[in-house]
Formats: C-alpha cells, sequence, structure tokens
C-alpha cells in the first residue's frame, strides 16, 4: 500500500521539490499540492497521511515570514489540521514551514503562542550550525546526541513569554537546541546560536509530538556529501545518508506503522 | 475611511533594523543620533471602522508577543 504524504506550496515556496525527493527516497510517495487546491476544494488534508510544509518565502514574508499563509491556514483549515494532528498523522514544518506552523497556532498548541523574529545579528544566516537533541519523538527517533543541519532564514529568532518557555519546556515540546560543537546548549552565545533564539530553541513539536517545526533543514543535509566535511572525515560503509536523513526515515517508519 | 496601521516592535524585543540603521546613520557622521526605531506602515482605505482594523491587527498584522500596533485615522 501506497502511503501519501501532502507537500504544501503557495506563491513563493521554493523547498518543495527536494522535500518531496527526500520523501519518496523514504518510500512515501510525496505530491506537491498548491494550497489553493485546498482552498477550491479539490483537495483534502484528510486524504494524506502526512503533511510537510517546506521552507521558502510564502507569499513573500510579506507582513511577517509565515504571517499570511498561516493565517490562512488558521482561518479556513484549523480544524481539519487539528483533527489531523490528533488522529496521529504527522506534520512536518521546516523553516517557512515552522514560521507558518507558529502563524497558524498549531504550534506551541496548548492555548500558547510564540514568534520567529528578525535574527539579532539583523543578517540572513545561512550555514551549517550543531543541534542538540533534546526529545525523542516520532521524528527524532534514535537521533539522541547531536546532529549539523544547515539553517538559511533571516527570521528565526524563537520568542515566547519566560513562564510558557518553562511550561514548553516541562511539557518536553522542545526538540532541537543551538549548540556548540562539544554538543552543549550555545547558551545565547553567537554564532552557535545563530538568530538569539530564547533558550537557544531551535525546533519545538506540539505535546503529543505529532507535529514538529524547526529551523534548520533536514532536506539540505539527506545525503553524506552535502554536509561541508564530507571529503576531511573519513566515511564508514552505510554512511551514505546525512544526518536530516533520520527525520524523514523516522517519519516515514512511523505512517507506515500508524 | 484612510487608516494608517503602525507595526513596532514590543519594548524589550531587539529592533535589529533599527539598530543597525542607527550604526549606518552614524557611520555616515550623524553622532547625535541616539537611537533609531523602524517599524511598518500598512495604509488601508475602504469601508472599514476602526474596530474593524483593531480586528485587522489582532488577526494578521501583528504578531501579540513580539510586536505593537497603533491606528491612526487619516484625513
Amino acid at each position: 500500500m501506497a502511503y501519501r504524504v501532502c507537500v504544501l506550496r503557495a506563491p513563493g515556496t521554493n523547498c518543495d521539490a527536494e522535500t518531496a525527493w527526500c520523501l519518496q527516497k523514504t518510500g512515501l510517495e510525496a505530491e506537491v499540492v498548491h494550497v489553493n487546491r485546498f482552498i477550491d476544494g479539490r483537495a483534502d488534508f484528510m486524504g494524506y497521511d502526512g503533511l510537510v510544509i517546506p521552507g521558502g518565502f510564502s507569499f513573500g514574508d510579506h507582513v511577517r515570514a509565515g504571517a499570511l499563509l498561516g493565517k490562512m491556514l488558521k482561518e479556513r483549515f484549523y480544524e481539519p489540521l487539528s483533527r489531523f494532528s490528533e488522529e496521529g498523522r504527522p506534520i512536518l514544518g521546516i523553516c517557512n514551514g515552522f514560521q507558518i506552523l507558529v502563524e497558524c497556532g498549531l504550534l506551541p498548541g496548548g492555548g500558547m503562542s510564540a514568534a520567529l523574529t528578525t535574527n539579532l545579528s539583523s543578517r540572513f544566516e545561512a550555514r551549517w550550525v550543531k543541534l542538540r537533541v533534546e526529545r525523542e519523538n516520532l521524528f527524532t527517533r534514535g537521533m539522541a546526541g547531536s546532529v549539523s543541519l544547515p539553517v538559511a532564514h533571516g527570521e528565526g529568532r524563537f520568542l515566547m513569554r519566560e513562564e510558557e518557555i518553562k511550561a514548553l519546556e516541562k511539557r518536553g515540546q522542545v526538540v532541537f537546541r543551538y549548540a556548540f560543537d562539544d554538543g552543549r546548549p550555545a547558551g545565547g552565545a553567537y554564532p552557535a546560536n545563530p538568530n538569539g533564539s530564547l533558550h537557544d530553541i531551535a525546533g519545538i513539536s506540539n505535546e503529543a509530538g505529532t507535529v514538529l517545526g524547526l529551523m534548520p533543514h533536514p532536506e539540505r543535509a539527506f545525503h553524506r556529501l552535502t554536509h561541508p566535511t564530507w571529503t576531511r572525515e573519513r566515511m564508514e560503509e552505510g554512511d551514505a545518508f546525512g544526518e536530516g536523513y533520520m527525520i524523514f526515515r523516522n517519519m516515514a517508519d512511523y505512517i507506515r506503522k500508524r | 475611511m484612510k487608516w494608517e496601521v503602525r507595526i513596532s516592535y514590543k519594548k524589550g524585543v531587539q529592533d535589529s533594523e533599527g539598530e543597525s540603521t542607527l550604526s549606518g546613520l552614524r557611520a555616515l557622521g550623524f553622532r547625535g543620533v541616539e537611537r533609531v526605531g523602524a517599524a511598518k506602515v500598512y495604509l488601508i482605505e475602504g469601508e472599514v471602522s476602526r474596530e474593524d482594523v483593531e480586528e485587522m491587527c489582532r488577526r494578521l498584522l501583528a504578531n501579540p508577543v513580539s510586536q505593537d500596533y497603533t491606528i491612526t485615522e487619516v484625513k
């Protein structure tokens, strides 16, 4: 049986093709679907086993990054998307997709609100970062420790009220933190923390762990040889995949078992 | 009706655009400049009341975690 995953696109989305390709490599059937098809009623989220909102600059990032598509989803599809995730169908938001999930309120969930605002450096930060995996959920199974993935964003600074961050941490919703090379959390220090995110937060999930949003791009670390050190570090046999691959494989395994 | 909506960062949220503009102005020799705040302005025209514009701010234009808004009627 083929399992279908929707890769949602809108004007300005630009990571849809490679994201769909990664999903396909894990054996899922990935379909890039324009948001207008859902609005017109020609497509239905419930027809899919998973949803990925890829990176890019949806609607030109006008108003705020992810705001226009995020609010559109909130207005028209909040109920079906909540049901989708409550049924345990995974939702993954990468970079702009994370911003969209935060704007539409699927993350952090539980009536809390967050913002991904302009990087403290005022720069578009596009480089590899080290991340500490704080929580194993359906997406991060077997990823304990740290991974390196690339970031590419201008608005990635995670903000939330301090008491809400405490609640988020208590419920195990902080999944990735920016870290030093040795895996210790960056403690806000630039450049290990590329954007000034509070508590070095790079990725969070909902309480059930079925919705994950992260600023780094796992689809750009799908193969070992896209990592800048691939010629310097000896490759072991079976080491063809990069550290982003696990997120897609975990998602595929989970969908097949569900 | 014509409304001007101004979106700015909340106190305590770093306004990095304002800060880089400040250092840019200082680099040009404007030594007296002490602070620059950057804001975004929308002009909204149509048959809409102040309450409608308030709702637009709440539902789309401002993120309550990081941004404040002010609404002014343009005569």
